[in-house]
């Protein structure tokens, strides 16, 4: 049932009627990518566009007590210098309602923007010039001069993580969770490891920086924008510049990547809309990468106490982890890196905690995999130290430690096979060949390792609306404001819908990315594929029933649906879920609460076993991945070749933070200094082997289709297995990301 | 301002520009050729990778004004198996960073026949393009994406 490796490749693309789930169809937006065709955000003509650039405080907490734009407007071309001086007055932030508007955090930060003389952190726009051309906005940005009454900031977290407290957590993730007494059965432990791991700050760097482009008709905002939340994002709008929403239009139909940075509402997207009404035409801001860094959040770094207490033949009776995280004075999302910790292991007695400190920095936002990604370097090292304590092998550690029911919730899992995701792993990549101790493995001048971790990442279900017509010239047309930021979205979801329908997949034709559309999910959390599926599947259900009904009438039960329709004279039939009339929006909250607590009755995730072997050089530490084995659990796929993808371009993102990506910041002033990719690393074609992605393709029964959401979980995990397989090559634990030269050396 | 003229996808185009303005901002600001992208406007991540006479440039760095005269590819010209392979070998997600992938890959199959070494050349005038070749000489492309794989096994398939 192992199902497999290279990228299939399907040599007749064309798919048989009934049977497109399951099928390794090309992605249908390929070719509007390789051709030049896709239109992104910044790249919509309109004939009297103008361009806009912002310009950055350069301090990091304090008043701004004059700003001189004389020399700005003085460049030729320039249209409008605006700044909270004469920038047009917007509301303030509401406070956001989780289940209406996805809550606070649709607002990348609180600040009311160019509305106030108050600077939060280094980098926040505090003016934005309107030209003509790109060229006359970029040179006169720096001709803005500020003066500012500077205040003592917090900007080193390293100094101010003394100052955390206790973090409260939401509706889905507890600050605090105690099961038993860690402390003391960790103090009486036979065996235990009492570990400090530390990960710095990230970035998404989306190969496409953010980018606006904001037209005022009357009344009416129509905004091009790079995110991946167009319905909470039109809302948002809407309610910032005191319009109805149905008058404020959001577009994304190709979003250049996405991974967490492009869900909240970042100042670009606001000052693109309030530079428009000012300058009464349509206006464009595009970010540099240095204003990206500047201006849209990334990940919080981290200070993880992980401690494990064992029995001597591996069972754990201890299990504890203490991070601290931080937020931004003015917005910043809890980083839920325990979460691991909480859902893995069997422990008797646990205790995790998050801790939080506030600095006056760019608050922090979601990163792919949100507290996985480092609570899985965290728990998966610590891990691996463990089993070296105990002179057990890592993977046989984890095992002797599976838990029957969820270690803090005791819910029944809806689905775990882990275990099997470890045997199979295990014999794919050759485990068994590994000897393992520290540095016992060499070819030439390069030391070997192997390691191993554990991937994990919760199930989250939102609700879609959805729109589905069937037209008597036998296509269909689905209709969801969703998102396609490269996981294919609209591919799969048009294969459902084919087989759901009965038709062909080539007669589907999906839209999408787009607040005008029945509303969507935002894109994160994994959530996007089974939330849409679900209504597609309950859409098509009805559409089947009115066509069989329908057929009765006719004379025509058992042809295909487009006969029924043209033997009834009917051009199109319709079936929708949901609506957003008053009523609508409330019985799709209802449906949220509804789907929500009913997924809450199991502990669900997508889980997977990691495999790599890397080669560190022993003369000069360079670090090479050499080849790399991902075995998921992550129910029924539905594309195995955009599946793959998805997978191994998260490993890809888990190597970069593993190897060499990291937010530095100027500890005197807290500026990004990573603020290009000259200074910030990304992994590139060089570093990347060829990656063995592999699944079980056991559907999860209380998921629509088996489904189970795949676009996180590769991430996670991926940190461990390197640090892991660091240490047996060389002998040397890093318990610090990135694992750099200096640290192999 | 002088009148620029450039050859592009064997169309002359006229724009009015700055000495200063790149010829990445010419193709997507100017001419409205959106196929070519900027990702970071300093020479990192290669999305606005074009050919230039056949040789693979980074749009960003390069003066538009420099180009009069020259014969420039942009991915709106490019007619080749690479950007099908692409397709069929999911060497893409979001999209971005494709243009300059597959104009990088023209031109560095051109480079690697016409004998050009690099840094995982183990003897000078290597026969085949191995795929550690292919990774070495396509690194100046970032897919955020991670596409790696897909990419290198559509080059992989198109070079042989």
């Amino acid at each position: 049932m192992t199902t497999h490796a290279k990228t299939p490749v399907d040599p007749a693309p064309s798919v048989p009627v009934g049977g497109a789930v399951g099928r390794p169809v090309d992605r249908r937006d390929g070719h509007a990518k390789v051709t030049g065709a896709a239109r992104f955000s910044a790249e919509h003509h309109y004939p009297d566009l103008t361009y806009a650039t912002m310009v950055h405080a350069t301090i990091a907490r304090g008043t701004i007590t004059a700003i001189d734009t004389a020399a700005a407007v003085a460049v030729p071309g320039v249209v409008a210098v605006l700044t909270h001086l004469n920038a047009p007055r917007i509301r303030p932030v509401r406070k956001g309602n989780i289940v209406r508007d996805l809550g606070p955090s649709v607002s990348g930060t609180e600040v009311n923007y160019l509305n106030t003389d108050q600077v939060f952190w280094d980098g926040q726009p505090i003016a934005v010039v309107v030209a003509q051309t790109s060229v006359a906005a970029n040179e006169a940005a720096p001709l803005v001069t500020v003066t500012y009454r500077e205040q003592q900031a917090r900007v080193d977290f390293a100094a101010e993580q003394h100052n955390a407290t206790p973090a409260k957590g939401d509706l889905t993730f507890a600050g605090t969770k105690k099961k038993g007494d860690a402390e003391a059965a960790l103090a009486t432990a036979q065996v235990s490891v009492d570990l400090r791991y530390t990960t710095p700050g990230l970035q998404h760097n989306t190969i496409e920086p953010h980018a606006t482009i904001a037209v005022w008709s009357g009344d009416h905002l129509t905004v091009h924008d790079t995110t991946q939340s167009t319905d909470a994002s039109h809302k948002y709008l809407a309610w910032r510049f005191g319009v109805p929403a149905a008058q404020v239009r959001v577009r994304a139909e190709f979003v250049g990547g996405a991974f967490g940075g492009k869900f909240a509402v970042w100042p670009g997207t606001v000052i693109a809309a309030m530079a428009a009404k000012a300058v009464g035409r349509p206006v464009r801001l595009a970010l540099s990468r240095k204003a990206v860094s500047r201006a849209a959040g990334g990940r919080t770094a981290s200070t993880n106490r992980i401690a494990l207490g064992a029995t001597r033949d591996g069972r754990l009776t201890a299990l504890i982890q203490d991070s601290i995280t931080h937020v931004g004075s003015v917005g910043g999302l809890l980083e839920a890196t325990s979460s691991p910790a909480r859902h893995l292991y069997g422990a008797k007695n646990m205790l995790t905690r998050q801790n939080l400190v506030e600095m006056d920095l760019l608050p922090n936002t979601w990163l792919r995999a949100p507290g996985e990604a480092i609570g899985s370097f965290v728990l998966e090292s610590a891990m691996d130290e463990l089993a070296y304590e105990l002179a057990m092998d890592p993977i046989d550690l984890r095992m002797r430690n599976e838990p029957a029911t969820d270690p803090t919730s005791g819910k029944k899992f809806s689905q775990r096979m882990l275990r099997e995701a470890f045997e199979a792993g295990a014999e794919r990549f050759g485990w068994a060949d590994r000897n393992p101790s520290p540095r016992s493995m060499r070819d030439g001048e390069w030391l070997v390792g192997m390691g191993a971790a554990t991937a994990y990442h919760p199930v989250l279900r939102l609700v879609a609306d959805v729109k589905v017509r069937l037209s008597n010239d036998g296509t269909a047309l689905v209709q969801c404001g969703f998102h396609e930021m490269g996981m294919a979205a609209a591919t799969v979801q048009a294969q459902i819908a084919a087989d759901a329908l009965g038709i062909a997949y080539e007669k589907v034709r999906v839209e999408y990315g787009d607040s005008d559309l029945p509303p969507g999910p935002m894109a994160g959390n994994s959530n996007q594929t089974a939330t849409v599926a679900t209504s597609v599947l309950a859409a098509c259900a009805e559409l089947t029933r009115k066509v069989t009904a329908l057929a009765r009438k006719t004379g025509t039960t058992g042809q295909e649906p487009a006969a029924t329709l043209r033997a009834a004279h009917t051009p199109f039939l319709e079936a929708s879920v949901g609506s957003t009339s008053r009523l609508g929006s409330l019985r799709s909250q209802g449906r949220f609460l509804a789907t929500f607590l009913k997924d809450q009755r199991w502990s669900k995730a997508a889980r997977g076993a990691q495999f790599c072997e890397v080669r560190v050089n022993a003369d000069t530490g360079e670090l090479r991945i050499s080849r790399w084995l991902g075995m998921f659990d992550v129910g029924h796929i539905i594309n195995p070749k955009t599946a793959a993808s998805q997978l191994r371009g998260s490993i890809v993102m888990g190597i970069g933070m593993a190897m060499s990506e990291q937010t530095l910041v100027d500890p005197r002033n807290g500026r990004t200094m990573s603020a290009g990719l000259d200074s910030y690393y990304l992994p590139v074609h060089a570093d990347i082997p060829p990656i063995d992605v592999a699944w079980l393709n056991e559907p999860d029964k209380s998921m629509p289709l088996g489904i189970i959401g795949l676009g996180e979980v590769g991430m996670t995990g991926v940190a461990a297995a390197i640090a892991n397989a660091v240490y047996h090559a060389t002998g040397r634990r890093i318990r610090d990301l990135p694992i750099s030269l200096d640290k192999t050396l | 301002m002088p009148e620029l003229r450039l050859r592009i996808n064997g169309e002359d185009h006229k724009a009015d520009v700055a000495p200063q303005v790149s010829l990445l901002d010419v193709l997507r600001e100017h001419l409205w050729l959106t196929g070519t992208k900027k990702g970071c406007d300093q020479g990192a991540c290669g999305a606005c990778t074009v050919l230039v006479d056949g040789r693979r440039i980074v749009s960003c760095l390069a003066l538009a004004v420099q180009y009069e005269g020259r014969e420039i590819t942009t991915i709106e010209g490019v007619d080749h198996p690479l950007q099908e392979a692409f397709v069929r070998h999911d060497g893409l997600q979001c999209g971005y960073c494709t243009p300059g992938q597959i104009c990088s890959a023209i031109g560095m199959l051109s480079e690697h026949a016409a004998g050009a070494p690099s840094a995982a050349t183990e003897a000078l005038a290597p026969e085949a393009l191995t795929p550690a070749e292919i990774r070495e000489r396509m690194s100046g492309n970032i897919c955020r994406c991670g596409a790696y794989n897909g990419i290198a096994e559509a080059i992989q398939e198109v070079a042989s």
